[in-house]
This record gives structure tokens, C-alpha cells and sequence, in this order.
């Protein structure tokens, strides 16, 4: 996949009060290319989860034509859906998603059986990295959320991707891991030739991006 | 991989819930597949065991009077009263008993030693009415062998009654085929020694058969002065259970033998109350089945979250709903084989009551309730995968 656009996109909740959007997305044309880095600065309230669920397929409530590759999202079937959220679309979701009753090792290891994209080894790394090496193999029930946090984002790269969606991917987390998780993904993403598109309602990573909207 | 989705998967599992379908299910399959196999079983003890003689075949007599006792001639049938059947409406061919008109002693010997013998009779009726392989049903002149049917109930007489109190081998008809019986035929004027060899057992024919070109070759040798008007007829009719049969029969104070009816209630009654009791067990079943899919549904419901995120990292519906369509189609597969078991297991005891009653009854194939039990598997296995598929795919779409 090497473009998201969105045209003329608005939530059906906001459609009420259409006049009084002013946004970089919302009701615009927006072309996100495979390669660059994208910041989307949202307030409460501004529809940036609506947003997130839109690109992911999850919900379809909007009005306009949100299209991968000139195609529109609405077309896709449920296989197409599948084998983009397994090889080209990656998320990381800000409610994590992840599954409390297995250990911080067995949610990543449950996207990685399916994806074969990482070795263990590889993924060891990543939790030396991130500092949670000790909770590899702790339910994630009884971990924090910052931790939580780190698990997810190993959740999302261990897959084959062309978008990596982080929806406030450091909310919960220090600078320093904020930093470290900053470059696993642009880490990944280059790797790849993938694009990053981060979304935050303040804190966010310090990255190179190549543009920031305001939602 | 699927260690961990059935991990997830299997959280908030009802072993009791399961366990009662496991029952209830177990109870319906073999309800229904022990009512099918014991039909099966059962059914030709009362249909396949007399081929030498149609359905549509009645046998009429005269009655027996105070005034016939004396008479020998009144329970004749004269050639005026056989035509009047032969021109009413529901008679397709009539064929004459005859009689042979000398006398029989037959006699066979038993374990080499002790010999049985009696006094006996003939009779034949024209070979067409005779459903059995021509080669076995031939007598030609000068033949030494004659072939003999006889009604079942000897044998069962002779199983139950004699072979019992004289300490002697039960026979099977197998057997007693392959034994041959001395003959010896006393006219008025000469005597023949033969061999007879039975053939084949009726159950409606109330007499010894021997065939037609027999009965004539020795009444002719040996009773030439005898009338030769028949006791009883034969009569291939369009429809047995036809009104105007017994109708006629009972204005002419004829007899009809009519064990054949007999014969037909059963099976019709068999048949009755087989099908009620496999309602019954599919019932039971179908209840069963309810209770999987409302447990499979409830399971669905309570681990919706775990499955809708499943799905956002990338599994597919079908491998969401893989782990509970293998759950159900596996439970299945288990209740068909411990049904099936305890089905061999069953049938084991109520076979040798069987082979007690009907000695020579040949047990029913267990195909039609392994393949009743196949489909019965099939069918549910493939509701319950369409049905959780379909639950999963709601959830794909947020509709639960």
C-alpha cells in the first residue's frame, strides 16, 4: 500500500455542526504517502479515536471517501481487510487491545504465530530494550499501563507493514522510554520503507515528522 | 498458534453446560440409532422369511362342518366353484392344492442312531405360485430325490418341543437341508422308496409342498382311482386387503388363511413404533443440539471483547471461530462414537435373544444407523459451524 487519502472526510457525529470544523483532516483532501512520518495533533473531543477506527476498518460512520491506493475503503471485503491488517497496516491501539489473561510474551508471540515476521531473539531484544525484560513472562493483567504500553507496541511490529498507526502510543510513558520506543519504530518503519503516523493530544514522540496536522 | 487462541478462547467454557449436551446429545443418538438398528434387525423375521410364497397369494378352504366331517366330498371344491372365483374381480390366477392319495412314511435319522419317523402327507400347487429356484423345484420320473417344503412351525416344534425333552441337537434350516429323508410311498397296489430333501421352509403355507409334476406322477402310480379335486386353492389376488375378498369368501363359507395380514399388521405396527421412538430420540437430539448452541453462543457472548480484538490484529473469522466449531464438531464426533459403542454393545444382547426366537433369522446390516448416525453428524456439525461463523462474523460487523 503506498497511499492513504482522505476526501472530504467527517464523522456522522459531527455533521450537525459541519461549519464549525476547522481542521487539517476533517472535510479536507489529505494524501498520507509510504515512507514519511506523519504527527496528528488532536484536543478532546475532535474525533481522533473516529479517525483511528476509520483507517483500521473497524468503524465506517463517516460521511466523504477515506481510499488505500485510490480504493475505497467501504469496496474492501473481509479478506482484503485480513490480509491488509496482517502485511501492510499496523496499529496500536490506544485501549492497547492487548489480552490480560496471557503474559506480555505470549501477546506478542500471538500476532508474531501468525505473522512469522520476528524471531524470538529478536524479540528478547526488544524487551531488553524497553526495560521490561523482568515481565516477560507476567500476565499483562498485572502489569501497568506503561507497561502495557511497550507490550503493544511490540504487538504492532511484529508484522510486515507499509502504515504503522500509533494512537498515542506514550501517553503513560517517561521521555526516556518515550525516546527508546521512538526509534524501535522508526527502526521498523525505515527498515521497510513504511510510513509512521502518530497521533497525541499533547505529549507526543520526538520525532523527525514530515508533517503535523491538527484535527 | 492455536494453543494461544484456545487459551483465550476457552475462558468462561461451561464444563457443566457441555456436559449436559454431552448427555442429553449421547441419550438422542442412540435412542434414535437403537430404534433404527433393531428395526433393521427385526424386520425380516417378518417380511424376507417367506420367499417361496407372495404377499398377494391367499389360500382358501371350506369350512369345516358338522356335516362336512362325515362327508368326503363336501370339502372338495368342484370345477363350478373354482371357475366363480376364477371371474371375480379380484382374483388375478387361481392354482389348485393337490393332494397325494397314498400313503407317506418318512423317516430320518438323527446322530446316526436314533431314528425319527412318521406318517405324513403331500401336497403341490402349480409350480408358478411356487416363488423359489427352479433347479431345487423339480421332480421328473424316475428321479430319486424329491424335493419338500415345509411349514417353519415344524422345525420351531421340533427346536422347542422334541429336540429339547429328547436331549437332541437344535436344527437350523441351514442344517436340516443337508439332511435327507427315507421315503416310502404305499399305494394300493405298489411301494416306492425315495429320498427326500427339504429345501426351503414357508411360514404361510400350512402344509408339506412337493412339486406339482410329483404329486401327479404318484397319484397316477399309485392311487389312479382317486378323485383328484382339490382341498384347498390358491389365489393370486390384486390387493389382499381388499373388502370384497373377505366378502365373498364369507358368503360362500369358504376359509381364508390369512396369516399373511398377520404378518403385515406387524411390520406395519414395527414400523409405528420405531418411527415414534426415533421422533422421540431426535427430539431429544434436537434439544440437545439447543443447549450446545446456546451454550456455544452464550460462550461467544462472554468472549466477544477478546475476539473483536482477534480480529483488529489480523486473525481471520474463520480462525476465530475455528477453536468452538473443532469444540462442537469434536464433541459430536465423540457422542456419535460412544453412541455407536454402546449401540454394538446393546444390540450384542437383544441379537441372541433374537437368534433364540427366530433361530435362522439373518441379522440386519448396521449400515442404515451408521450412516443415519453419519448424517445425523454431519448435519448438526455443519448447523453449529454455520452458526458460529456467522456469530463471529457478527462481531466482525459490531452488530453484537
Amino acid at each position: 500500500m503506498h497511499t492513504i487519502t482522505l476526501h472530504h472526510t467527517l464523522p456522522n457525529v459531527f455533521a450537525a455542526r459541519q461549519n464549525e470544523i476547522h481542521s487539517d483532516i476533517w472535510l479536507q483532501d489529505v494524501m498520507l504517502e509510504r515512507g514519511r512520518t506523519y504527527l496528528i495533533e488532536a484536543a478532546s473531543g475532535t474525533g481522533k479515536s473516529s479517525l483511528c477506527s476509520y483507517l483500521i476498518g473497524y468503524r465506517h460512520d463517516y460521511a466523504g471517501i477515506i481510499s488505500f491506493d485510490g480504493r475505497d475503503i467501504r469496496q474492501l471485503s473481509i479478506s482484503e481487510w485480513v490480509e491488509l491488517r496482517q502485511l501492510s497496516l499496523s496499529t496500536m491501539f490506544q485501549e492497547l487491545r492487548l489480552f490480560p489473561e496471557l503474559t506480555a510474551w505470549e501477546n506478542v508471540q500471538i500476532k508474531n504465530t501468525l505473522t512469522h515476521t520476528k524471531t524470538d531473539a529478536d524479540i528478547n531484544r526488544w524487551f531488553e530494550a524497553l526495560g521490561i525484560a523482568d515481565k516477560r513472562n507476567a500476565k499483562v493483567g498485572r502489569m501497568s499501563f506503561g507497561q502495557q504500553q511497550r507490550v503493544a507496541l511490540m504487538r504492532a511490529l511484529v508484522q510486515p507493514f507499509d502504515f504503522l498507526l500509533a494512537d498515542e502510543p506514550i501517553s503513560h510513558l517517561d521521555d526516556e522510554n518515550g525516546r527508546i520506543m521512538g526509534q524501535l519504530m522508526t527502526e521498523e518503519a525505515s527498515r521497510q520503507g513504511a510510513t509512521i503516523i502518530i497521533t497525541s493530544i499533547g505529549k507526543h514522540i520526538d520525532l523527525a515528522y514530515d508533517e503535523t496536522y491538527r484535527l | 498458534m492455536n494453543s494461544l487462541i484456545w487459551r483465550l478462547l476457552r475462558q468462561h467454557i461451561s464444563i457443566g453446560q457441555l456436559a449436559g449436551f454431552f448427555a442429553a446429545n449421547l441419550v438422542g443418538m442412540l435412542i434414535v440409532l437403537l430404534s433404527l438398528q433393531f428395526y433393521t434387525d427385526i424386520i425380516p423375521a417378518f417380511t424376507a422369511e417367506d420367499s417361496f410364497l407372495k404377499n398377494t397369494y391367499i389360500i382358501v378352504s371350506k369350512r369345516v362342518s358338522a356335516v362336512s366331517m362325515f362327508s368326503n366330498t363336501s370339502s372338495l371344491f368342484s370345477d363350478d366353484e373354482i371357475d366363480e372365483i376364477r371371474e371375480q374381480p379380484f382374483t388375478r390366477s387361481i392354482g389348485n392344492f393337490t393332494a397325494s392319495k397314498y400313503r407317506i412314511y418318512a423317516s430320518l435319522s438323527l446322530n446316526g442312531a436314533s431314528r425319527i419317523g412318521t406318517d405324513m402327507f403331500f401336497e403341490s400347487v402349480p409350480d408358478e405360485f411356487v416363488d423359489i429356484d427352479l433347479d431345487n423345484w423339480v421332480y421328473e420320473e424316475g428321479d430319486e430325490e424329491v424335493p419338500i417344503i415345509l411349514p417353519r412351525s415344524y422345525l420351531a416344534l421340533y427346536n422347542f418341543g422334541f429336540a429339547q425333552s429328547a436331549q437332541l441337537p437344535k436344527l437350523t434350516e441351514g442344517i436340516i437341508s443337508m439332511i435327507q429323508m427315507d421315503l416310502r410311498l404305499r399305494g394300493s397296489r405298489e411301494r416306492i422308496e425315495l429320498k427326500g430333501r427339504i429345501v426351503g421352509f414357508s411360514t404361510r403355507l400350512n402344509t408339506i409342498l412337493a412339486p406339482e409334476s410329483f404329486i401327479r406322477w404318484s397319484n397316477q402310480r399309485l392311487a389312479p382311482e382317486q378323485s383328484t379335486l382339490p382341498t384347498r386353492l390358491i389365489v393370486e389376488v390384486n390387493n389382499p386387503t381388499d373388502d370384497n375378498i373377505a366378502r365373498f369368501m364369507y358368503d360362500h363359507d369358504y376359509e381364508l388363511e390369512d396369516d399373511t395380514l398377520d404378518a403385515g399388521r406387524t411390520t406395519y405396527f414395527l414400523r409405528i413404533v420405531a418411527g415414534i421412538i426415533m421422533a422421540v430420540g431426535l427430539l431429544i437430539s434436537a434439544l440437545s443440539f439447543y443447549i450446545l448452541m446456546l451454550s456455544v453462543f452464550l460462550l461467544v457472548q462472554k468472549n466477544a471483547d477478546k475476539m473483536e480484538n482477534l480480529l483488529l490484529i489480523g486473525y481471520s473469522p474463520a480462525r476465530v471461530a475455528m477453536p468452538y466449531q473443532t469444540l462442537t464438531i469434536g464433541l459430536n464426533v465423540v457422542v456419535l462414537f460412544i453412541a455407536f459403542a454402546l449401540l454394538m454393545w446393546l444390540r450384542s444382547y437383544y441379537l441372541t435373544m433374537l437368534q433364540q426366537m427366530f433361530p435362522d433369522l439373518e441379522s440386519g446390516s448396521i449400515m442404515p444407523s451408521l450412516l443415519a448416525g453419519l448424517v445425523l453428524l454431519l448435519l448438526v456439525s455443519l448447523i453449529n459451524v454455520i452458526a458460529i461463523r456467522g456469530k463471529v462474523q457478527r462481531i466482525w460487523r459490531r452488530k453484537d
